[in-house]
């Protein structure tokens, strides 16, 4: 089982945190911070598992994350699953942002955290992995996208165009700022 | 209208969206904290609108707000009102944030029951999809229950993606309303054949879920999973099932033969690392579980894993699965010991720990010096004290483990503990005090040599409690004073350290370090007047001392912590007597040595367990009725009581209840001196404050082999234990060449006939090396009458040990769709001594067939084979056996159980009447296999089939029920119990458990129960309670079978 799903940039503010088991608000803040401090003193050529943080889970626990330019995406697993695997699966993620967002970074999911939490509800569910080949994913989300175009949009056409006014006052724009792309070239990938 | 309608769109074109409500939060670095009040504030305004879609986008910025650490539970109404948007895009928006922020004791949850239910069966596959995401998140026992049937039922749904979503989230179901497994279970197994890979690999994925709680329970279906690993093409499906299968294995070792071959062909063909490592794993698993041969099979794949070690992720990989190798094959792990300790240089701390992990189960009396001088080394250059508080906890880990096995030499064992507490700011310091003392005590022949250690610890004690208070290194000063006090027999110069006991400085010590130190300032004060005293030169020395003593104790007086001040004034009073004695030259040496004389001897930790409970006393009765009081309080009253009675009776202390009769009393005066004549001491945690004195007589039995040491004992300093691994070389090397010599002896003396046996030029073998010290670390005192049958004694020549039936837990999803049937409730069956049996589970089949399923766990240390399984078979019931086989012919139970392993075997009896209990005698015959013998061995048993197991838990509606009963074939019977003062939940719940009924209805104080038998005998009950008596109307179409399930259920409640 996971336990919870972590993303957050090299200085620990989070972009998306899902957790599959009730913790308070305040709890979540610290199991990110303490899941930060641990993660970011790492080199990036050490493994990628961690054992025991406190906070979350305990000794059958393991933090598995993997390092992509500014973020860090973090899977608190048990030891049912599989270490590689699991490294498998937060690559099979990254690659479909990367395909839904077209050369996905930090920004797309500063922005879009919904959009992302949706593309994440395919992949994994209530802690147990649902999918894990990517077309089958990217598939089901963009019939999801479109059934909501269909139904006029998120936000309607007048809200978008006022956003676009304000946006003019704006000194900075958030395309323009490249934060830095996410690394999506990682050698070993097994298809699933 | 249409105005406000569109006042209302121009409202909203103000609105922040979140994209709006992210850009301001980075543009408002300063005072983000403000800011997002302020944008709390107009969601909630928001929030307050009709239209839906304003609510969505305002659920939708709570949701990133939560994210931020904000609590916004407050809004989960309104959540709800999103959740049953019609619009898929606002309904997502809803359960994201539901999923995000709902939990157990969110109170709205209630509400969504039925919302949830419309979205399950909507016809658009998106809101199923997305309600049955949300579920998952926040399913509570309630909406489990409630929902369960409605998800079995999209379990089957014509689109792959509800199927594989409705299958997934049953685990969760399963985990907060149990119930549903035994039904939904069929399905789940069928679901593993779906055409679809993605259903399937949801079905594995629960399936090796529930089977990591309880493996055995699955076994069944290893043969479908085994048809899965070799056709699926899905990584991620066979990582699963090949860690299933890893997991399976040790239950059935048939299985792991079959396994090899599909492994070794996935490990050649795989290209993932993923899928290739898994299966190495479980090959590891398999091998060890096959035990028998193959070990180099298991270590050339090993050391083929540490050569793919280059990347860092597989080297921890490398690591973990060495260790599992270490179990049970430590030879072929212990090749790579030089490699392992490379691991100890790596930078990641993640391999570091592993391979400190290893080390443990690697070290051997050759090589323990040797690993732990490496760990020392990384001890002094460990950055951080959280590694380097592991290291020092597994250097005494290593050394002390399994009674100090691998020590060969203890002076150098106290050189590695005196030099460890030159470590800053560790939190380990007790760790090290408790294992001087434990060392000291245990090992006769060191004491000297500790006593000096401990002297030169203490006169240096301004080191170790240089820095601050919290510093945790200075604990070991108490055992430093405690071993210098204690045995100051063996101090060179008693005056030296005394001295150094009595600074000023020590008062900046806790309390109960200085405690310590007084009480043993006066044991060296003992030992200075002994030396000194009759010599009348020396007389001036024994009073110089009292002096000192006089003028320093004075500071301990004064201490605030309690028991400091007390010892301190109380040996202050002491010695101004004994220097008025001294004055008027009166010799006081023997009688102030005879206030310390005694000495202490370990005492086994089992010890008291040992001591056989007087005749006569039951240690359960209560001694005074408990207060009465209300019910519920009452049960919390008992169990505390219990607890606390239990400890008294493990520890002796005053009994808590004044008001005892004079025949309790004397009962207790009798246990009390069986006890103080059984254990004279216990020494634990705190020596100094539990010991009790006594003449020395009755120690000198204890065994204490006394050897020459043929190391020097002084080392001048403080000591380096590396010049004891010099030493120790050396000292090997000795007894090597003494060895040849007396070989090159023996062979002369047997002239030509005598061959070279063996090269002495090879390597060393284990025995080989005698320990230097001997140590009486095993001669732990025992009461003399101690009973030599304990449960924890684990005799391994006592074949009725070895084989035990565990109770079967029976978690639901065996396999089959009949619930288990009981066919003994009670540990009722006893037998032979040391045997328990238990629940025998039976599942049921047909009207005449029962299965009873009998769980066979070995519970010695040797190998059990040749397991036959007979029933004497009655009129009634019989044992099915295999064609052509005698009536009298036992079963051959198809496996073998190592030592510590348990399998299950089921076997088939034919039952024609299912009216009378009956029981039935067996044996099970068995082979014993040690070492060098294997013994026949028998075990007699009884199998209980009650009546009650006949019954099957079936569910009955209300309607139903009252037809039944309106039909008149059924006879009635009654039965009433008095005297039963559970509430009436409890004993509905009782029947339920115990007797397989199900409730149907139940009003106030009354309620009607229904079950059936394996016959199709339909039994009703009306249970109905009143002040302590419980009547129970019962109807059945059977009335034998009805007499005996209500006499049963009597017996059951005459238990409790």
């Amino acid at each position: 089982m996971i336990k919870a799903i972590l993303i957050f940039n090299n200085h620990g503010k989070p972009r998306l945190i899902r957790f599959y088991e009730y913790f308070a608000e305040d709890v979540q803040q610290q199991i990110i911070r303490e899941t930060f401090h641990l993660v970011s003193k790492r080199d990036d050529n050490v493994c990628n598992f961690l054992e025991g943080g406190s906070l979350i889970g305990g000794s059958d626990y393991k933090l598995i994350y993997r390092h992509y330019a500014t973020l860090y995406f973090v899977f608190c697993v048990d030891s049912s699953e599989s270490e590689l695997g699991i490294l498998d699966l937060i690559q099979v993620f990254v690659e479909t942002l990367d395909k839904c967002f077209e050369n996905v970074c930090e920004l797309d999911l500063i922005f879009h955290m919904d959009k992302v939490h949706f593309i994440l509800q395919e992949v994994v569910m209530g802690g147990m992995v649902l999918e894990t080949n990517m077309n089958e994913i990217v598939g089901q989300v963009e019939l999801q996208n479109r059934m909501e175009k269909s139904e006029g949009g998120f936000s309607a056409a007048p809200a978008r165009a006022v956003s676009a006014v304000k946006n003019i006052n704006l000194p900075e724009m958030p395309r323009n700022i490249n934060i830095g792309d996410i690394n999506i070239k990682v050698p070993s990938l097994s298809p699933f | 209208m249409a105005l406000k309608i569109v006042k209302g769109s121009i409202d909203r074109m103000f609105d922040k969206n979140l994209q709006d409500l992210v850009r301001g939060i980075r543009n408002h670095k300063e005072d983000e904290a403000k800011y997002i009040s302020t944008c709390i504030d107009e969601i909630k305004q928001e929030l307050k609108q009709d239209n839906i879609a304003v609510k969505a986008n305002a659920v939708c910025k709570l949701t990133y707000l939560q994210m931020l650490g904000y609590d916004v539970s407050w809004a989960a109404f309104n959540i709800v009102e999103v959740m049953s948007s019609s619009k898929f895009t606002y309904k997502r928006i809803g359960y994201l944030a539901a999923s995000q922020c709902f939990h157990e004791s969110t109170d709205v949850i209630m509400l969504t029951t039925n919302q949830i239910r419309k979205d399950l069966s909507s016809p658009n596959q998106y809101d199923t999809g997305v309600a049955l995401t949300g579920l998952s998140c926040f399913v509570t026992p309630d909406l489990a229950r409630d929902l369960a049937n409605d998800i079995m039922t999209l379990m089957s749904h014509t689109k792959p993606y509800i199927r594989k979503k409705a299958v997934l989230i049953m685990y969760k179901v399963f985990l907060k309303y149990p119930e549903s497994l035994r039904p939904a279970f069929p399905r789940l197994k069928e679901k593993l054949e779906d055409p679809d890979p993605g259903v399937q690999s949801a079905a594995v994925n629960v399936i090796c879920e529930l089977a990591r709680r309880n493996p055995k329970n699955y076994l069944s279906l290893a043969p479908l999973f085994f048809k899965l690993m070799t056709s699926s093409t899905n990584n991620w499906v066979l990582i699963k099932i090949i860690k299933l299968f890893g997991a399976l294995t040790p239950l059935e070792p048939r299985l792991g033969k079959k396994l090899i071959e599909p492994l070794t062909n996935l490990i050649h063909s795989t290209s993932a690392m993923s899928l290739l490592y898994e299966c190495v794993n479980t090959v590891i698993a398999v091998l060890i579980s096959l035990s028998s041969g193959m070990p180099n099979h298991s270590a050339s794949i090993q050391v083929s894993f540490s050569r793919h070690a280059h990347t860092f992720s597989l080297k921890y990989l490398g690591l973990l699965a060495m260790s599992k190798i270490l179990k049970t094959h430590p030879k072929s792990v212990q090749s790579h010991k030089d490699l392992i300790l490379q691991c100890l240089d790596d930078k990641d701390e993640s391999i570091r720990l592993r391979a400190l992990d290893l080390l443990y189960g690697m070290v051997s009396k050759k090589n323990l010096m040797e690993i732990v001088k490496k760990l020392m080394l990384h001890v002094d250059k460990a950055e951080g004290t959280t590694y380097r508080d592991e290291l020092l906890t597994k250097i005494i880990d290593i050394c002390s483990q399994s009674n100090y096995q691998y020590i060969t030499n203890f002076e150098w064992y106290i050189s590695i503990l005196v030099e460890l507490t030159r470590l800053e700011g560790t939190r380990h310091g007790h760790l090290i005090a408790s294992q001087m003392l434990d060392v000291a005590i245990r090992v006769k022949a060191i004491r000297a040599f500790a006593v000096a250690q401990m002297a030169t610890l203490l006169d240096n004690a301004h080191l170790l409690t240089g820095n601050t208070q919290r510093n945790g290194i200075c604990e070991v000063l108490y055992a430093a004073a405690w071993i210098c006090g204690e045995f100051s027999e063996h101090l060179e110069e008693p005056m030296v350290t005394l001295e150094a006991m009595l600074r000023p400085k020590v008062a900046t010590l806790p309390g109960h370090i200085q405690a310590v130190y007084v009480q043993n300032a006066a044991k060296l004060f003992a030992t200075v007047l002994r030396g000194h005293e009759g010599v009348p030169a020396d007389s001036m020395v024994a009073q110089e001392t009292s002096q000192l003593l006089i003028d320093r104790l004075p500071l301990f007086v004064q201490s605030s912590n309690l028991e400091v001040q007390e010892r301190a004034s109380c040996i202050l009073q002491l010695v101004k007597y004994i220097q008025k004695l001294q004055q008027k030259d009166v010799e006081v040496a023997e009688e102030v040595t005879a206030l310390f004389a005694g000495e202490l001897n370990p005492v086994a930790p089992k010890a008291q367990k040992k001591v056989p409970v007087p005749e006569g006393l039951d240690l359960d009765v209560w001694i005074n009725e408990p207060p009465s009081g209300s019910e519920s309080e009452d049960e919390g009253r008992k169990s505390k009581g219990k607890a606390v009675f239990a400890k008294e009776e493990s520890r002796h202390t005053k009994p808590r209840y004044t008001e005892v009769d004079e025949k309790e009393l004397a009962k207790r005066r009798e246990v009390r001196k069986a006890e103080q004549a059984n254990n004279p001491f216990y020494i634990k945690a705190s020596p100094s404050s539990q010991k009790v004195y006594q003449d020395g007589v009755g120690v000198e039995h204890i065994p204490v082999v006394q050897i020459d040491l043929s190391v020097p004992l002084k080392v001048p300093g403080m000591p380096m234990s590396d010049q004891y691994v010099k030493l120790e070389e050396e000292r090997r090397e000795r007894n090597k060449a003494d060895k040849k010599k007396k070989k090159d002896k023996k062979k002369r003396e047997k002239g030509e006939k005598g061959r070279r046996r063996r090269g002495d030029s090879g390597p060393e073998s284990e025995e080989d090396i005698t320990p230097a010290h001997m140590v009486d670390i095993v001669t732990e005192e025992m009461p003399e009458n101690a009973l030599p049958s304990d449960d924890d004694d684990k005799d391994p020549n006592d074949p009725h040990k070895s084989i035990c039936w565990a109770p079967c837990v029976n978690t639901a999803g065996y396999g089959v769709d009949q619930p288990p049937l009981y066919l003994s409730p009670h540990p009722s069956l006893s037998l032979a001594p040391h045997l328990q049996v238990c629940d025998i589970q039976g599942n049921l089949q047909d009207g005449s067939q029962v299965v009873v399923s009998v769980i066979f766990e070995n519970k010695c240390d040797s190998f059990i084979k040749s397991m036959e399984f007979n029933v004497l078979d009655s009129l009634n019931s019989k044992l099915q056996r295999p064609d052509g086989a005698g009536p009298h012919d036992g079963l051959i139970v198809p496996f073998q159980l190592p030592p510590g392993i348990s399998n299950e075997a089921r076997f088939i009896f034919s039952v024609q009447n299912i009216v009378m209990p009956q029981k039935l005698k067996g044996t099970l015959t068995f082979i014993v296999k040690t070492d060098d013998s294997s013994t026949h061995e028998k075990l007699d048993f009884k199998l209980h089939f009650t009546c009650t197991s006949y019954l099957i838990t079936t569910p009955c509606y209300s309607d139903a029920y009252s037809k039944l009963l309106e039909s008149g074939d059924l006879k009635g019977c009654s039965l009433k119990l008095e005297g039963v003062n559970q509430p009436f939940h409890h004993l509905l719940a009782r029947i339920c458990f115990h007797h397989h009924f199900s409730v149907v209805e139940r009003i106030d104080s009354c309620a009607s129960m229904y079950s059936r038998s394996i016959q199709g005998h339909h039994m009703c009950l009306l249970v109905k309670t009143a002040d302590q008596t419980v009547s129970i109307d019962a109807k059945c179409d059977e009335p034998g079978l009805l007499g005996n399930v209500l006499d049963e259920i009597k017996l059951t409640f005459s238990q409790c």
